[in-house]
């Protein structure tokens, strides 16, 4: 079956993250597609680069990451979210004249219209937040 | 198969529960994660009410989010089943529609 996953919140808030990576592990493990996972609100700090948790501590970030590699996942972080809260891209990084930028390996900016996009082409579009 | 409704806060806390239970139809699951699976344990003062929801639902609890939380399946009210992360796949795809109480 065909899956989208929205996560709406960051990885130090609540639980939310860790229960969406940790659901499309299982899905992809049951041979699901998973269309793309979209990052709205807090979600976007999820695919910030710059985040340097504790060695003992996990890493999100660097699990979608490599999680996207190994399953050529599409990961997609709403761009007018990431902006409030300083995520840029290569190239927004140098629109809004910024030092540098900071999107994690495996993931995108994009726009509202790609997690409506999931939405309609997916099966089911599983929601984790707060 | 009707809707999955997912509750990921503590009835304690909030009151997306409630919220769920009410919305609900007969025959809709709903799945206890998060700080929700503290609705699943018996012995608390919302246990009869979710009890007396199985009649009508059938009502699931995410196993590694109760033992995250130190506690047990002997803790889970009798006619609640226990499920894995897989087992959450299973559940999104058998039912039509997944709604996230938040």
């Amino acid at each position: 079956m065909k899956l989208s996953v929205l996560v709406n919140e960051g990885p130090y808030q609540h639980q939310s993250a860790d229960s969406a990576i940790q659901f499309t592990k299982a899905a992809l493990a049951k041979g699901h597609e998973v269309f793309r996972v979209f990052f709205y609100h807090d979600g976007v700090n999820n695919g910030t680069s710059y985040a340097v948790p504790p060695q003992d501590d996990r890493n999100i970030t660097q699990e979608w990451t490599s999680l996207a590699k190994e399953h050529d996942l599409d990961l997609v972080v709403c761009i007018a979210a990431a902006q409030r809260r300083g995520i840029l891209d290569e190239n927004e990084s140098k629109r809004q004249g910024k030092d540098g930028f900071n999107i994690a390996e495996g993931f995108r900016i994009s726009g509202l219209g790609q997690l409506i996009e999931a939405g309609i082409q997916s099966d089911r579009l599983v929601i984790f937040g707060d | 198969m009707p809707m999955l409704h997912t509750v990921n806060k503590s009835p304690f806390e909030r009151r997306t529960l409630d919220t769920a239970l009410r919305h609900a139809v007969k025959g809709a699951a709903i799945l206890l994660i998060e700080d929700g699976v503290y609705a699943a344990f018996d012995g608390t003062v919302v246990a009869d009410k979710v009890k007396a929801a199985l009649s009508d639902h059938k009502i699931y609890v995410l196993g590694p989010d109760v033992s995250a939380r130190g506690m047990s399946e002997h803790h889970v009210i009798d006619g609640i089943n226990v499920v894995d992360y897989g087992g959450f796949v299973d559940l999104v795809t058998e039912y039509d529609k997944v709604q996230s109480w938040l």
